[in-house]
């Protein structure tokens, strides 16, 4: 194993032997938004629905009411174990949430099965970048690990409104890589037959996203 | 494998697997281009995609300093190769995971296997990966006993159906729904006989067949879009989910990667991550992206791998024109855009790559003597089409005439390929070898157009040749050549003039000193619309420039009449 290493980096410094330099790159993108708070939240929702998400809008106050709705009523739900306990309606006989510990290595984490069985799956996020439409979750406590918002059909997602900004660049930087990153942007979709989009394949079909203001 | 001794110092090992032409493309393609329903559906999907792809990158207002960012990164990659390789295993081993290196495909497929074997399993799932293709991995795990389970739908429809993929990106598009229907119905156990050719019950019925892999498989291969060097972190774009199956439910992921595919720094990623899905699906993003570095405890594989593939990328790399093919990210916006793909279609290009990238890469990966791959860089009509779509801005005209060249110095045996037998040469040849003769000499082209009346004897009564003999045919398949006069402008010229005053060489322009002097109003106007970038009155004062240097070329012209 380390004998094909060698040889592949002997390899490569002898194609790279005729003095082949490259300096650093130069970054002449755009790097930081000039557009309103305002205005980036007008066009990650213009992007989310051009990308097939359902988006809503809630306050502290309505969003418990708001996610009670997009449950129905009839629902077992899971949520990371760092959700926001204020943001969730109370149980009732026929709307259910499971909490998950978040690590496979811990009690009370869901089985694959398990979570094919639950209808749907609330979790916060990190940050969102309005110009692609992309919500980008890092496994913190109230996003949980990345089975949970995997398997589950529905996902019920909230993005906070001081979470959004407008730029590729500014989202990257919002993230850690220690952690890992999902990032979301619409359903799961196919273009593969006829180039017909299909919204939904393996991910969930649906994506509700709710602006928290 | 082979090792070949160049004229330099440099030794070459080219790469094997699916990346060769074996039957010449001309021949490939005049097959190919038999299939009508093929055709029809690249002419759709490229004309589909290239619209949304020059719509969305319309929308950035920088979208060609991303392009030049993300030409320099990669080129910072190639030249940093080996620290940037180390750096990167340093940091995904302190992170968990294990680290391969194959110097070929059949070594990169022989670690899988054995990796795979050490979980007793014989079954694994897939997501859609060209480095796997490029090994031919599915083949060698079947030949041995493993089953491996494609699960983009696209690559589902191509192994269910037993058929090669046509497109890097839609694998499956030379299929018409009908046919996928009666695939499917064939080949998926229990899927319900009376289902429509509807996508979306098809997408549906891919699902229910899935499932069951996804939630109950324990081993996963991937390919990976980029690793990143400085934080050891892999990354995968995708469309439907199983990519995030796979990478996320399996206990164990094993990921080939070409050595080429790293970016330096995390920061990197930011140009990325808007010049791939902007080229490749011509949407703003991707519905999913995955990154990871290393081992997450309770959280996906706890079991990492990742198989660093060389497989004739090193030989790439030592050609200086060449190499820059190694920047390509694999976004197939240069097979949309190219008219002779569009027709001749994905599969007449042989390799794991088709289309402009296919006949950059293959003949590099796998040498331009091996099987057919000389007649690769010959697929093209050089428009550039795919230049000015790349997003790591990959001079395709400029390697594949590179690539044209040695192929002509492989079978004069010259240059690098000196001390090769040399080929008998050709009807070609003795064209060019007449050509340069008769162009070169003034006396031998007057000579030889004097006898420009005689032809008109052979092209009789019709007064045009409708067919050449030998290679130059061709060129009468679908067009004459009219009759020649029966006079040469040359010496009509000096039969008109003769006797005419020689010109006072004293009133010649010197033409050299005059571009020279162009040339620097040029620059100065160049800068100066730099400089006066944003101000309005910039497209009124260059009016004005343009004017005087076109009145001054006016004067030198009629001085030179005169």
């Amino acid at each position: 194993m380390s004998d094909a290493k060698s040889v592949i980096l002997g390899r490569i410094r002898s194609a790279l032997s005729d003095g082949f330099t490259a300096p650093e790159p130069v970054r002449n993108y755009r790097r930081v938004s000039q557009i309103s708070q305002e205005d980036t939240i007008e066009m990650l929702i213009d992007r989310l629905i051009d990308y097939k998400a359902n988006v809503f809008q809630a306050t502290e106050d309505t969003l418990a009411s708001v996610i009670a709705e997009r449950l129905g009523e009839k629902s077992t739900y899971v949520i990371p174990v760092g959700l926001k306990d204020s943001w969730l309606p109370a149980d009732t006989a026929d709307r259910k949430r499971v909490v998950d510990s978040g690590s496979t290595l811990k009690e009370h984490a869901l089985s694959h099965r398990e979570l094919d069985e639950v209808d749907a799956v609330v979790t916060s996020s990190t940050v969102s970048c309005a110009e692609t439409g992309t919500i980008f979750l890092n496994s913190n406590p109230d996003e949980g690990r990345r089975a949970i918002s995997l398997v589950p059909d529905h996902h019920i997602c909230v993005v906070s409104r001081d979470s959004v900004v407008e730029l590729v660049p500014e989202a990257i930087e919002r993230i850690t890589y220690e952690r890992p990153v999902t990032m979301i942007s619409g359903p799961s979709a196919t273009s593969d037959i006829e180039l017909i989009r299909v919204e939904g394949v393996h991910g969930p079909r649906t994506l509700d996203v709710i602006i928290l203001n | 494998m082979t090792s070949i001794q160049l004229g330099m110092p440099k030794v070459v090992s080219y790469g094997e697997g699916n990346i060769f032409e074996e039957i010449p493309f001309p021949k490939y393609a005049k097959e190919e281009l038999k299939n009508e329903q093929l055709r029809n559906n690249l002419r759709f999907v490229t004309h589909a995609i290239r619209g949304k792809r020059s719509k969305v990158t319309a929308e950035l207002p920088d979208w060609q300093e991303l392009r030049t960012t993300g030409e320099q990164t990669k080129n910072y990659v190639l030249a940093h190769l080996p620290e940037l390789l180390e750096e990167f295993e340093r940091n995904f081993t302190a992170r968990g995971g294990h680290v391969h290196w194959a110097r070929d495909a059949h070594e990169a497929n022989q670690i899988a296997l054995d990796l795979i074997r050490a979980e007793g399993v014989d079954e694994i799932i897939k997501i859609k990966s060209m480095a796997t293709a490029e090994t031919g991995l599915n083949e060698f795990l079947e030949e041995n006993g493993i089953n491996a389970i494609e699960t983009d739908l696209a690559e589902e429809i191509v192994q269910l159906g037993e058929d090669r993929p046509s497109h890097i990106l839609v694998p499956a598009i030379h299929r018409n729904r009908r046919e996928i229907r009666d695939i499917f119905v064939k080949k998926i156990e229990g899927i319900n006989p009376d289902i429509s050719d509807e996508p979306a019950e098809l997408a549906e019925a891919s699902r229910n067949r899935l499932r069951e892999k996804f939630l109950s498989t324990k081993v996963a291969v991937s390919g990976v879009n980029f690793g990143i060097a400085e934080t050891g972190t892999m990354t995968i774009v995708e469309s439907e989910g199983n990519g995030r199956m796979c990478l996320t439910l399996p206990d164990t992921l094993i990921s080939f990667m070409g050595i080429e595919k790293l970016l330096p720094t995390f920061q990197d990623y930011e140009t990325f991550l808007q010049l791939l899905p902007r080229s490749s699906t011509g949407e703003r993003m991707n519905p999913y992206t995955s990154m990871w570095t290393g081992v997450t405890p309770g959280d996906g594989p706890q079991n990492l791998h990742v198989i660093l593939i060389d497989n004739g990328r090193t030989a790439v790399l030592a050609d200086e024109l060449g190499r820059q093919a190694l920047r390509c990210i694999r976004c197939s916006a240069c097979m949309n855009v190219c008219p002779v793909y569009e027709r001749a279609g994905g599969h007449a290009y042989g390799s794991t790559y088709p289309g402009p990238i296919g006949a950059i890469l293959s003949p590099q990966l796998s040498g331009i003597e091996a099987a057919h791959n000389n007649s690769l860089p010959y697929a093209s009509s050089l428009c550039g089409a795919c230049y000015e779509v790349c997003p790591v801005k990959i001079n395709f005209p400029e390697v594949l005439v590179h690539l044209r060249s040695k192929d002509v110095d492989s079978k004069k045996a010259v240059g690098e390929f000196a001390g090769n037998k040399k080929a008998a040469p050709t009807q070609m040849d003795a064209m060019m070898y007449g050509a340069k003769k008769l162009f070169s000499s003034g006396k031998m082209m007057s000579l030889a157009e004097k006898g420009l009346p005689m032809s008109r004897l052979i092209t009789g009564k019709k007064h045009k040749i409708s067919k050449l003999p030998g290679i130059v045919s061709g060129w009468t398949d679908y067009r004459d050549i009219p009759e020649p006069p029966k006079e040469s402008f040359r010496n009509w010229w000096k039969k008109e003039k003769a006797g005419a005053p020689a010109r006072d060489t004293a009133a010649r322009v010197d033409i050299d000193a005059l571009i020279a002097a162009n040339k620097g109003k040029l620059e100065e106007l160049h800068a100066n619309a730099a400089k006066a970038q944003g101000e309005e009155s910039l497209t009124a004062a260059n009016d004005a420039k343009v004017a005087k240097l076109a009145a001054e070329a006016k004067t030198a012209s009629t001085k030179e009449n005169a």
